[in-house]
């Protein structure tokens, strides 16, 4: 045991940082700190900054052109970039799909999706969930027919997030009604220019426009875009989700909110004196800095034991659920920070090119709905509920 | 950085965990706690022999050991077993010996299982408190005269020699001041009242009545014990966590098994989601208790020392006490009976709360430690 970073560490982490001072545009990361809304282009500018860099995939096995970074590397490129305020990197192709592809997927679809992923040429979105179908995702009904070479698709998939942006869309689709539900699951990948794919904004309740629903209606994919087996979906879909939730903790995410909280803290006063000096505030905070300091060991403990490249195991539950929690309180804790101008919301405020006076401090405006819209990250990736449901199945034998 | 034990670490744990696990089974505990010393001498010599107690010291001390990991692992196993021989007592002492480089001899029989110490620092109103010293030590000529009161000294009933904290100089609460001494338990004017604590351990309230000692029963220099016992107590809390740590693996396994085992409405408990979501809980608080041990060991001799230990602190008193409960009350009332063991496990997670500072203690000098931190960094 060694909590020292070795001198290869210490030199990888200088790198990082330095990366982070030079290359992160400064219009990107003032807005990041400021929590401006991004656009599209800024995504995509950050997206390719990062893939010149050799920085996008780095955590992908060396076989396929990454780096196969271990879990204290990963631990510092995200720590660094987000107390530099870089933007968290769109998952889905690079994170979600990708691993699939790289484990069960064809060499055509490797070598075409792949590189494409990584150039931004097709930026990717996740149909898992359906209406009828959330914690219980293997009961989902959207179809796929064969007929020939192709399959038709009909059906409905929710919680797209991004899916306006997107070109691409993975989606599990229901090729079979024998047996367990889990059975008749197939893994599908669809080309959202084919006619009959349908993209409807959902809003959330704090005004933004995040996810989606993506209606299919008599669409032909062809066959080749099945990925792996028909009816083998499910166990790609769960590989999936495991990866999903590998960077999950947000450990880096918690560092950098919890030192804007300080700051706030500081500037708030409570009968004259700064809030962070007031006792019950202080044992609030200092209680999430407890945990968050434990969970940052224990999702670099977690990460390690995953052998070089093998997904991690059911103990990623854990973290999934400590690491939403902690960043909910986190969130919990700014809002109340702000007293009353926790409530004035102008969410035109958020877009950059913004010039009217703030109401109330600078940092206010977007807290309260920021503290809303991650409630979401309880519920998404498989709810709490359902982690500890694994934790209980897969750890624990009950 | 590296999340792996060395091998030779790795066998001392596995050796006290063998040790445990053969020898050591609940009814040999109770029996070891019940007896008139409240420990065996021969279980005590058996450890010693094996290393354990020199595993806690460093080379330079004559120890094989001495690292925060050492203090960990050694202790975690102890935990898992309940062992009510002197390890903690011993450790204090000979930490305060060790790292003021006096009484090299003392520390050697220490290492060797011979002679026993105690760490006779707490006094009746000094709480948690480490520079709260009422007792005082008068210099006349090359003597000290030692006078007060020492509270709930751990092992100190059966101590042979005591390492007590005195006030040469200073108000009550004065950081400066402060001395440690090494003082012969059979020392005229030395009142030991030994008694039991409420999970099997025994402590003592001792009384010193112009107990009088050489110069050379001084530890370290006069006036300056608290980094001392700062060193103390760092390496105190981190073994007592560690120790709980061990004790909530046991709870947790019997409660699991128990949840397999035991039936109502015609399943096993653990079927129900209601007790396998707190189980989960469970786990997973689990091993944030393990990841801030970790912290808090390989921070034992760095500048982030107190911090890392607080956080352990805080941790164990908060997340144990849900665990150490949650034992109980998934077991149901055999979990009450003094026969089954998860109970005495529960009591032990709960009153290592008491040690070295509480849940609460232990966030108030995060806050302090933070506050500290942030007006550094506004001068600077």
């Amino acid at each position: 045991m060694d909590l020292n970073y070795t001198p290869e560490e210490q030199a990888y982490q200088a790198e990082i940082r330095s990366f982070f001072a030079d290359k992160l545009p400064t219009e990107i990361s003032s807005k990041v700190k400021a929590k401006k809304r991004l656009t599209k282009q800024d995504m995509e500018n950050w997206h390719a900054i990062l893939n010149t860099a050799g920085y996008l995939n780095a955590h992908w096995p060396e076989e396929f052109g990454g780096k196969g970074w271990n879990a204290i590397q990963r631990d510092i490129f995200d720590v660094e970039g987000n107390a530099a305020g870089a933007p968290r990197v769109v998952p889905f192709g690079l994170n979600m799909l990708a691993p699939v592809l790289m484990a069960f997927g064809s060499k055509e679809q490797q070598s075409f999706h792949l590189p494409r992923i990584l150039d931004g040429t097709n930026w990717w979105c996740q149909g898992y969930s359906e209406p009828g179908s959330g914690s219980d995702l293997a009961s989902l009904k959207m179809s796929a027919v064969r007929e020939g070479d192709e399959y038709v698709l009909n059906g409905q998939k929710t919680w797209t997030t991004l899916g306006q942006y997107a070109n691409w869309i993975f989606c599990l689709v229901r090729t079979g009604k024998e047996g367990k539900p889990q059975e008749g699951i197939s893994f599908m990948l669809v080309d959202m220019d084919t006619p009959g794919v349908e993209v409807r904004p959902i809003i959330l309740l704090e005004g933004t426009h995040e996810v989606n629903e993506v209606w299919f209606t008599d669409v032909r994919v062809p066959a080749a875009n099945l990925v792996g087996e028909e009816n083998k979906g499910w166990t790609y879909a769960k590989y999936l989700l495991v990866h999903e939730r590998s960077g999950i903790a947000g450990v880096g995410d918690a560092l950098a909110s919890i030192d804007h909280l300080k700051h706030i803290a500081r500037e708030q006063k409570l009968d004259g004196k700064p809030l962070a000096e007031d006792p019950m505030f202080a044992a609030r905070l200092a209680e999430i800095e407890v945990d968050l300091s434990a969970m940052r060991t224990t999702n670099m403990r977690i990460m390690q034991a995953a052998s070089d490249g093998a997904p991690p195991g059911p103990e990623v539950s854990m973290l999934k659920i400590k690491g939403t929690v902690l960043r909910q309180s986190i969130n919990d804790l700014t809002r109340r920070a702000l007293g009353p101008y926790a409530m004035p919301f102008v969410s035109e405020a958020l877009e950059m090119g913004y010039n009217e006076e703030p109401i109330g401090p600078d940092y206010a405006n977007p807290v309260s709905a920021d503290y809303f819209n991650h409630r979401k990250t309880s519920i998404y990736g498989g709810s709490n509920e359902i982690q500890r449901n694994i934790i209980s199945k897969m750890m624990m034998g009950l | 950085m590296d999340f792996t034990h060395t091998d030779e670490r790795q066998m001392l744990a596995d050796m006290v965990g063998r040790f445990v696990r053969d020898q050591y089974d609940i009814e040999t505990r109770h029996a070891n706690a019940a007896s008139d010393e409240g420990f065996s001498r021969e279980h005590w010599g058996q450890l010693a022999e094996l290393g354990v107690i020199g595993a806690l010291f460093s080379e330079d001390v004559g120890g094989f050991g001495g690292a925060g990991f050492d203090i960990a692992v050694v202790f975690e196993q102890l935990g898992s077993g309940l062992v009510v021989e002197p390890f903690l007592a011993n450790l204090l002492a000979g930490t305060a010996l060790a790292a003021s480089n006096s009484h090299a001899d003392t520390l050697e029989e220490l290492m060797a299982g011979s002679t026993l110490l105690a760490w006779a620092h707490g006094e009746p109103a000094s709480r948690y408190s480490l520079n709260q010293v009422e007792t005082t030590a008068e210099k006349s000529g090359s003597e000290f005269r030692l006078n007060g009161n020492k509270a709930v000294v751990i092992s100190g009933d059966t101590a042979d020699k005591l390492v007590v904290s005195a006030r040469t100089s200073g108000d009550s609460d004065a950081p400066e001041g402060i001395s440690l001494f090494l003082i012969p338990a059979d020392a005229e004017g030395v009142h030991v009242r030994g008694y039991p604590t409420v999970d099997g351990y025994r402590a003592a309230e001792i009384a010193l009545k112009d107990v009088v000692v050489p110069a050379e029963a001084l530890i370290g220099e006069e006036g300056q014990a608290l980094a001392i016992i700062e060193q103390v107590n760092a390496a105190g809390t981190l073994a007592v966590s560690a120790e709980a740590l061990g004790a909530i693996n046991v709870g947790i396994d019997m409660t699991l098994e128990y949840l397999k085992t035991r039936k109502q409405f015609g399943v096993p408990i653990g079927k129900f989601q209601a007790l396998q979501h707190r189980m989960a809980d469970m786990m997973t608080e689990r091993e944030q208790i393990r990841s801030a041990l970790i912290n808090a060991a390989g921070h034992l001799h760095s500048s982030e020392r107190n911090w890392n230990v607080s956080a352990l602190k805080n941790l164990v008193g908060r997340a144990g006490r849900n665990i150490a409960e949650e034992c109980i009350q998934m077991h149901g009332g055999i979990a009450m009976t003094w026969e089954y063991a998860v109970g005495h496990y529960s009591k032990r997670i709960i009153m290592i709360d008491h040690l070295f500072g509480d849940e609460d203690h232990h966030l108030r000098r995060i806050i302090k430690l933070g506050a500290a931190a942030a007006a550094t960094a506004t001068v600077t």
